[in-house]
């Protein structure tokens, strides 16, 4: 009795307790390969929208008309336009509506999925039934098509309505993730006990439950984000989004617009190309949560990583078996094989 | 001294497709300071049901439980004031802590809600809380459920429980996820307190045998109805009920098992 609650009491005990506060905890589904590059690659995205002025060499709309379509060179790093514009310093400054409505619309959409999802999956009965119902109307709303119509309905929709619309159109699919997680944390037992000790209703919500769907939200928002982010190229390459906004969708549109297809390519394999990255990078971040979450979604190698970081070979045996004839278990078994450890009747 | 009654409780679920499920009919229970009952019965006799009922996290379909003879209160100060004088351990102590939180946020909250001391003292009565279930308190203190074993965490869970200076315990098959090692160490721990606190105890199990060594009387539910109650001994011994003879023939009986083994 003694020796079973000192060797428990111990057990924890060798290394020193780690004290891992809130915050710091909030951030480790980022610290893996995948969503490091991803968010290195996006924080070089934010920095290019932040230093627009520093980095760009010429003003995003400044015309020189002796440079017409050329072709990269020194002074205009990736050519010009027809109209003699620098398209790098365009690609530089179109990271800014990009970025911002991108996160405007993340951001939005995230606190409506929140809001509805999590309310969704803690109450039931018909409330439950009707905000899930709402949130499937919305799944299935065409995005696309309703943008267009919207914006279209202002002369020249500013970036936030524009983003607005993007939240309003694609908060639904995280709304619904976040139910379904809610609704199976609901009847967790530690979610019980917070009930039975008479918790609050907000402090469940908020201190006990959303700690455990952050990283679902995450991924929510960071999906929501690359969502924006094709919406709006999308929106300005269409040409909705008028041409005094500019963004990595109005250089294609421009691009497209004067014949740059195929033969000027510096005019739009860029500013695909930038588009393609910033994905790139939000559905790296996106993996990196998703493999936090579910440690079965890493590859054998990164598996196996990790575990050596923990001191475990993975080419080891699982356990060690002790061979000790006292040993209990031994005692018990039936098996009549050959023992190389005396019989267990010489022991009682 | 504090008495919990359950009069004439049914609970009946509604089951989809398929009508309803009587999962509680006409049960009598009553839980007094100082002693444990042992509810013994098999998974789906409705165990559970009664533990949830007892700690409101359901609400019984007919019937009353009574705490010294007034009715649980349904919502505010009064149901936190019951909820304080009864609480709960959860059968799975690897589902009912919070994964996220550290163990300290698990002892503070109830200290907190209950306003058991005063805040100075919140710290020092968390290391009394986790030195009194027998853990190191600077090994445990800040860290998070999954960095302890499983019996450290139902230890953690019962401080839990006793953080609110509760007057009745429900501790539902309290060892039944533990291993076979720690199992007795969980139980009297659980055993020391009732007799230091002179708690009232509902142990719910299916195992007889730890029935019969930590409780004062055993009530035996079949299929959401008592079929048989009295003290321990005479249950185990002298079964009436044929159920309660099907339910000790089918526990296995370690001295027939173990011949010959060093005993």
């Amino acid at each position: 009795m003694t020796a079973t609650i000192t060797s428990e009491a111990t057990a924890a005990a060798p290394t020193p307790a780690p004290t891992r506060k809130g915050w710091a905890s909030a951030f480790s589904m980022f610290r893996n390969g995948k969503s490091i590059t991803g968010l290195v690659i996006l924080g070089i995205f934010v920095l290019m929208a932040v230093f627009a002025p520093l980095i760009a060499p010429f003003e995003p709309l400044a015309k020189d008309f002796r440079a017409l379509r050329q072709p990269p060179s020194g002074t205009h790093w990736l050519g010009t336009t027809h109209m003699g514009e620098d398209v790098f310093s365009q690609i530089v400054y179109g990271t800014r509506g990009v970025l911002i409505v991108g996160f405007a619309a993340g951001i939005v959409a995230t606190i409506i999925a929140v809001a509805v999802g999590v309310t969704a999956g803690y109450i039931a009965g018909w409330k439950s039934e009707s905000l899930s119902a709402l949130t499937n109307v919305f799944l299935v709303i065409p995005g696309l098509p309703l943008m267009i119509i919207i914006t279209s309905q202002s002369d020249n929709p500013s970036l936030f309505l524009v983003a607005g619309v993007l939240a309003v159109t694609g908060w639904a699919w995280g709304g619904r993730v976040l139910r379904a997680q809610t609704m199976s944390l609901r009847n967790r037992d530690f979610i019980q006990a917070a009930r039975a000790n008479g918790e609050p209703l907000w402090r469940i919500i908020t201190v006990e439950m959303l700690p455990n769907l952050m990283a679902i939200i995450a991924s929510s928002f960071v999906g929501t984000v690359t969502a924006a982010v094709l919406g709006l190229t999308t929106l300005a390459f269409i040409g909705v989004i008028p041409i005094t906004n500019l963004n990595w969708g109005t250089i294609l549109f421009w691009a497209q617009q004067n014949g740059a297809f195929p033969d000027f390519w510096w005019w739009y394999i860029p500013a695909g190309l930038a588009i393609a990255l910033l994905g790139v990078a939000l559905s790296l971040i996106n993996f990196g949560i998703d493999e936090y979450v579910n440690p079965r979604l890493r590859s054998a190698g990164e598996r196996a990583r990790a575990l050596r970081k923990r001191g475990i070979k993975t080419t080891s045996a699982v356990t060690t078996v002790r061979r000790t004839t006292s040993d209990p278990a031994r005692r018990t078994t039936s098996d009549p094989a050959p023992r190389t450890t005396p019989s267990p009747k010489d022991h009682v | 001294m504090s008495t919990l009654e359950l009069k004439g409780v049914s609970k009946r679920y509604r089951v989809r497709g398929s009508g309803t499920m009587l999962a509680l009919d006409d049960v009598d229970v009553t839980i007094t300071s100082g002693r444990t009952l042992a509810l013994v019965g098999q998974s789906g006799s409705g165990k559970s049901t009664i533990a949830k009922i007892i700690t409101q996290l359901e609400r019984a379909t007919s019937g009353e439980v009574l705490l010294d003879g007034a009715p649980i209160p349904r919502r505010g100060a009064a149901l936190r004031r019951y909820r304080q004088q009864v609480r709960m351990v959860f059968q799975d102590p690897f589902a009912s802590l919070n994964p996220y939180h550290s163990i300290r946020h698990h002892l503070e909250r109830p200290l907190r809600l209950d306003k058991v001391v005063p805040r100075a003292q919140i710290e020092a009565e968390v290391v009394r809380l986790l030195d009194l279930v027998r853990l190191d308190p600077g090994a445990t203190i800040d860290r998070r459920p999954h960095e302890l074993s499983g019996g450290q965490r139902q230890r953690v869970a019962i401080a839990r429980a006793i953080a609110s200076r509760p007057s009745l315990l429900v501790a539902d098959e309290p060892v039944s996820m533990l291993d076979v090692s720690i199992r007795l160490g969980v139980l009297n721990l659980l055993a020391d307190l009732q007799r230091s606190q002179n708690l009232g105890v509902l142990y719910i199990t299916h195992d007889l045998a730890t029935a019969r060594h930590f409780s004062d009387e055993i009530m035996v539910l079949n299929h959401g109805r008592v079929v048989e109650q009295g003290p321990s001994d005479d249950v185990i011994l002298n079964p009436q009920h044929e159920y309660t003879r099907a339910l000790l023939a089918a526990s296995p009986d370690p001295d027939k098992h173990f011949e010959g083994a060093a005993r």
